[in-house]
């Protein structure tokens, strides 16, 4: 009996194993993640975000931010890479003249790590 | 911003009632810790021979009848500084209570009015102008003077409500078909967060206020400043975002005075973008909340009276956004 279970567990750990890691996961160079989910609340981002972790931020004027990790673009305009995704949320207007997403004031600490918080929601 | 019964603002009703609390918490404490070692020594030391009728009369009538009248003299003396706002040192009122003085120590001065009037899901703020003319007309933000009596004429124009700056003074209702009254004084300047303590509908925990304590001359100048009406604007993108208040229909529920809009079943923006906060204490104030608001209300407010059909482009709800933040 007990050689059946161990082999049962051993070939759930191998399935399990199994599961494609993705290739490619965008990752913020010197980002605080949990800095980032804070000032994620400060800035009340979630008055148009839908933002998984961010207490009370369940507004649908923009689009939810679930998941940002697996977005393919920003703003269904550019890659989603870090570089760009900071600038994005630095001053939207100056890469999509036509966004309803206003140049909210933060600092660019503020939005790497912001970046670094939104690239942990897988 | 503070928000706390336990942490009153100083020289205020809330330190008065802090004040009382701590006694009646305290003075309980003791008499309990008292009452239960007689119980404990008379289980002790049974048998030994007592004074019956000293322990009956003594512990039985004349410690109760001389505590509780303590503390109902106490508590009228606390009830009289409430009203006649102005002072925290209870000891002193009660000796000008009952001590044969004439009146209590009230400031000298007029107390300022302000009117609040209670609203499904905000609060209207209505200044009454030194010489007498029209109200200024503002919402959920109160600005006062510190070390001046403050009298809030309480309102409603729909259901119940309550209105509660827990660090500034007890908590008033608000009654429809009636009008109630609060004194409100303070000597510290700062921010207070004030709610509604009466369930009023839906959003009901979503409605608050900020209470701003600042010098007399600082509050001179604001209300002065609050009093004057905007004009349009010059620039082409707050223009912009002028022409999308009109044409989103904004001004059939909203006053901006100086222009034509002149609706009264919403706040008065004039000077919206000088506030501490949006959608009565929810949002801090500025250009992302401001869009997201506008964009999306029943999103972040669900049931409120505001619609969010405004139906404007991108450009249009930032230009808009940025030139009502800029109504200081």
């Amino acid at each position: 009996m007990k050689s059946i279970q161990l082999t049962l567990l051993a070939s759930a750990l191998f399935i399990a194993a199994c599961v494609p890691e993705r290739d490619f996961r965008p990752h913020v160079q010197g980002g605080d993640a949990e800095r980032g989910r804070v000032a994620l609340k400060e800035l009340e981002c979630g008055a148009c975000h839908v933002i998984p972790g961010v207490g009370g931020a369940h507004s649908n004027v923009g689009p939810p931010l679930e998941n940002y990790s697996r977005h393919s673009y920003i703003a269904g305009k550019w890659p989603n890479e870090p570089e760009r995704l900071i600038a994005w949320i630095l001053d939207p207007p100056a890469m999509a003249p036509l966004t309803a997403m206003p140049k909210v004031a933060m600092s660019e600490r503020d939005a790497r790590d912001i970046a670094a918080y939104l690239y942990e929601l897988d | 911003m503070r928000q706390s019964a336990l942490h009153p603002a100083a020289n205020s009703g809330a330190a008065l009632i802090d004040q009382l609390g701590s006694v009646l918490y305290v003075g309980a404490a003791l008499i309990f810790v008292l009452v239960m070692t007689l119980a404990i020594v008379g289980v002790v030391a049974k048998g030994r021979d007592v004074a019956v009728k000293h322990w009956v009369i003594g512990g039985g009538l004349i410690f109760p009848s001389v505590t509780l009248t303590a503390l109902l003299l106490y508590s009228l003396a606390v009830g009289n500084g409430l009203s006649s706002i102005g002072t925290t040192n209870a000891l002193q009122l009660f000796l000008d209570c009952f001590g044969g003085r004439e009146s209590l120590p009230i400031s000298m001065d007029q107390p300022l009015k302000i009117h609040v009037v209670g609203k499904q899901w905000w609060w209207e703020v209505r200044y009454e102008q030194p010489n007498g003319g029209e109200h200024v007309v503002l919402a959920n933000e109160i600005r006062i003077p510190v070390d001046r009596p403050v009298e809030l004429v309480l309102s409603t124009t729909d259901v119940i409500h309550s209105f509660w700056v827990p660090s500034l003074a007890g908590k008033v209702d608000m009654i429809p078909g009636r009008t109630t009254r609060l004194r409100v004084q303070t000597s510290e300047v700062g921010k207070f967060r004030g709610i509604c303590a009466e369930y009023c509908g839906g959003q009901h925990a979503l409605m608050a206020f900020v209470v701003v304590t600042q010098s007399p001359t600082a509050f001179a100048s604001w209300l002065q400043l609050q009093s004057q009406p905007t004009s349009a604007p010059s620039d082409a993108t707050m223009r912009v975002g002028y022409d999308a208040f009109f044409s989103a229909k904004c001004h059939t529920c909203h006053t901006i005075r100086g222009t034509p809009a002149n609706g009264t079943d919403g706040p008065d923006l004039t000077h919206v973008g000088g506030r501490a906060m949006l959608a009565a204490g929810i949002l801090d104030n500025h250009i992302g909340t401001m869009a997201g608001w506008i964009a999306g209300p029943q999103d972040i407010k669900p049931g409120n009276k505001m619609p969010d059909d405004a139906a404007l482009t991108g450009v249009e709800l930032r230009a808009l956004s940025a030139w009502l933040g800029s109504l200081e």
